[in-house]
């Protein structure tokens, strides 16, 4: 197909067009037998007209081995998302918080762009599973009351590392902030947990945080 | 990007006839699955760790005793190295669909999978995440929908900080997207849509091809044009899209690919094409078709097909709205570089991909059809003779080529002394020779516009043997009328 060398200057050059030539129609053009109509064609979503290109993008995308290259210094984050936190620093850290929430509804749906809030943790829960059909036992939720007495006085929470446990039986737990020593006290008779009242010196999460977040869990004894 | 692509060819063993008898046969299993509205699209995303590659590419089958002990080992082991040990093991296995169908029938197992894509250790939720992608990828719904669970949490983590992490969340929610509505009914009240919005704003390039491939899996669901499209269409995801396909240094070709095709399943579903007009739709693609263009001329084309598709898809699609009108796309309308990068374009695909010149056709049609500025253009660029040039190349694309003629005739004297002396004529004559009744119907109207219009040609038409290639063809049923009414005009005429 031998394109005119003009074209590809035109190409290059500014917007812009010719003055269109004059329109003249005769009524005999569209006379029987003749059918031509100069019209605009619009296919839709599954028309056999699309087929080929079609094929060829599925080609594309099954073809595509991408590495996902493994960076040798991985630094040690968990990957909490942002909208988490922000929820979880506001719920579990602000002494302010369990004050405030007597009195206006607190807790803030987690779906990204839902902005119901509600009382308790059990009715954004409920909110949760029943509108955004959240798993019921989703982990990021707070925990329940009466969990089970806490081991007082209990330090397992090492800095790094709080393995080992069956996370599979905690109904819903936590992001937890690292470097907080502190056992959570019993669940008091309004039956919330909580964390001792006092605000943690540090808080590790974010971009370049050498450290995840670690697990207040108790070690499960029975399997 | 594109040259990462090409990076990937296989080493070939077999001869070049063999490959391209493999490929006719490939691509026409595929046109039946489209056609059986079965065309699954899935991405893999794949590790090529050393490790891997030096067991020779065998996959092992893991059985139930196996499974369930790397699972036990990853959840409970006691150092951090022997659960991700464990854990890559385990993907490994899930290579494989037996593997796969062990794991799923396994009770407890993908809430152990969960559970370590949700613990608070990088590494082990990667791992998580990469045998969680192996399933999401397997051929069998059920392995599948297995992942239902991990759901909520895969978009939880979109909104995290890690962009590796995050493409391979987006991935994995890709693949099962597209694999049954069951995932789709889930992900929509999960907040799919608004996660994805925030997640579009991500500086990562990784991320961003990843997200435009979820969405375009997510678009194509055969519920998307009643379900999903209006709530992407009231989310910031179409400007963002646009945006992403903004001709300039920051374009991404393997970026802008994935949105592209994201639009044109939304412009081909024709839920609300004005409002993606009034962002500016036909501007940002009119642009692009011209960068597209001129990359051909710089000869940076490699791949360049897979852009240019669904660019002109969308094109042709949103130009039949009325909307086009009323919404100042007049400027776009009549700028006739948009003409001579078509051609450029056209040009492109007859050397390298032919199966794409109806597309460009149809947009030529969609360009011509209604505009007398585009038709003045294709004649003052001297558009018609390479025009011609295309009509040997298929039934299919003759029509297409006599259709915008027709367009360009259609318009008057002005225009069809502009046709007429030239190499129109010599070329009308070819196509009455052929067997295809729609070219040869298509060509007869031609004529008849040609012979109304610039009635100098009919002697031309005479004297070139013209009424004898008429006859022929005054049998055919449903051409006769038509013949006929043009050998009286041009013995009377």
């Amino acid at each position: 197909m031998q394109l005119p060398s003009a074209l590809r200057t035109r190409l290059a050059g500014a917007p812009g067009a010719a003055e269109p030539l004059p329109v003249e129609r005769d009524p005999a053009a569209g006379a029987a037998p003749f059918r031509f109509a100069a019209r605009l064609v619009r296919f839709p979503r599954e028309h056999e007209f699309f087929e080929d290109g079609d094929v060829q993008r599925h080609l594309y995308l099954q073809d595509v081995l991408s590495q996902v290259a493994e960076a040798p210094d991985r630094p040690r984050r968990a990957f909490p998302s942002g909208h988490l936190l922000d929820a979880h620093i506001l719920e579990w850290h602000d002494s302010l918080f369990q004050i405030l929430s007597e009195r206006q509804d607190m807790y803030q749906c987690l779906v990204e762009g839902c902005t119901e809030k509600f009382k308790t943790s059990k009715a954004r829960k409920d909110h949760l599973v029943r509108l955004h059909l959240y798993p019921a036992d989703f982990r990021f939720d707070k925990p329940q009351k009466g969990s089970g007495p806490a081991t007082p006085g209990a330090s397992r929470h090492t800095a790094i590392k709080a393995l080992g446990d069956d996370r599979e039986q905690s109904e819903g737990e936590a992001m937890e902030v690292c470097s907080e020593p502190a056992a959570p006290s019993p669940a008091p008779a309004g039956g919330r947990w909580t964390y001792s009242q006092r605000i943690p010196s540090t808080i590790c999460f974010g971009q370049g945080a050498s450290r995840g977040f670690k697990s207040t869990k108790k070690r499960n004894k029975h399997r | 990007m594109w040259s990462r692509r090409l990076g990937r060819l296989r080493p070939v063993v077999c001869g070049a006839e063999e490959l391209r008898r493999r490929r006719r046969e490939r691509e026409a299993a595929l046109r039946k699955a489209r056609r059986e509205q079965q065309l699954v699209s899935k991405r893999l995303l794949r590790d090529d760790a050393p490790e891997e590659a030096g067991e020779g590419g065998v996959v092992v089958i893991l059985g139930e005793a196996e499974v369930q002990q790397f699972l036990r080992l990853a959840q409970r082991g006691t150092e951090e190295k022997e659960r991700e040990r464990a854990l890559v093991s385990l993907r490994r296995g899930l290579q494989h669909p037996e593997t796969q169908q062990t794991f799923i029938r396994l009770e407890g197992s993908m809430r152990i999978l969960v559970g370590l894509l949700t613990s608070n250790q990088a590494l082990l939720q990667l791992e998580a995440a990469r045998c969680l992608h192996e399933l999401s990828h397997a051929e069998q719904s059920v392995v599948a929908e297995a992942c239902l669970p991990a759901t909520s949490y895969l978009l939880t983590y979109l909104s995290g900080h890690s962009s590796d992490f995050i493409e391979l969340c987006l991935y994995t929610l890709g693949n099962l997207i597209v694999e049954s509505e069951a995932v789709r009914r889930q992900l929509l009240p999960q907040g799919i849509v608004p996660a994805l919005a925030a997640c579009i704003q991500s500086p990562h390039v990784a991320v961003l091809e990843a997200l435009g491939y979820a969405l375009s899996q997510l678009l194509q669901a055969k519920e998307a044009p009643e379900k999903i499209i209006p709530s992407i269409l009231g989310s910031t995801l179409p400007q963002h899209m646009l945006q992403l396909l903004q001709p300039g240094p920051k374009l991404n070709p393997g970026v802008a690919v994935e949105f592209a095709w994201c639009l044109h399943y939304i412009t081909c579903s024709q839920v609300n094409n004005a409002l993606l007009i009034t962002h500016g739709a036909l501007s940002t693609l009119g642009l692009l078709l011209l960068d597209l263009a001129g990359a051909v001329q710089r000869t940076e084309d490699a791949g360049l097909e897979l852009l240019a598709c669904p660019v002109l898809r969308c094109l042709s699609n949103l130009l039949t709205e009325a909307a086009v009108e009323t919404v100042g796309g007049q400027m776009q309308l009549r700028d006739e570089r948009v003409m001579a990068a078509l051609f450029i374009l056209l040009q492109f695909f007859l050397q390298k991909q032919p199966s794409l010149l109806p597309e460009g056709l149809w947009l030529l049609n969609n360009l011509t059809a209604n505009s007398p500025s585009f038709c003045t253009s294709l004649l003052s660029l001297h558009l018609i003779e390479p025009l011609l040039q295309l009509l040997p190349v298929s039934n299919v694309v003759s029509v297409m080529v006599l259709t915008v003629l027709c367009n360009v005739a259609e318009k008057g004297p002005a225009y069809c002394q502009q046709l007429w002396p030239g190499p129109l004529l010599p070329s009308l004559l070819n196509t009455l020779a052929f067997s295809d009744t729609e070219v040869v119907g298509q060509s007869l109207e031609l004529l008849h516009l040609l012979f109304l219009y610039q009635p100098e040609a009919i002697q031309a038409f005479l004297q070139q043997s013209g009424l004898k290639a008429l006859e022929r063809h005054q049998e055919e049923a449903q051409l006769q009328d038509r013949v006929h009414a043009l050998c009286w005009t041009a013995l009377h005429g």
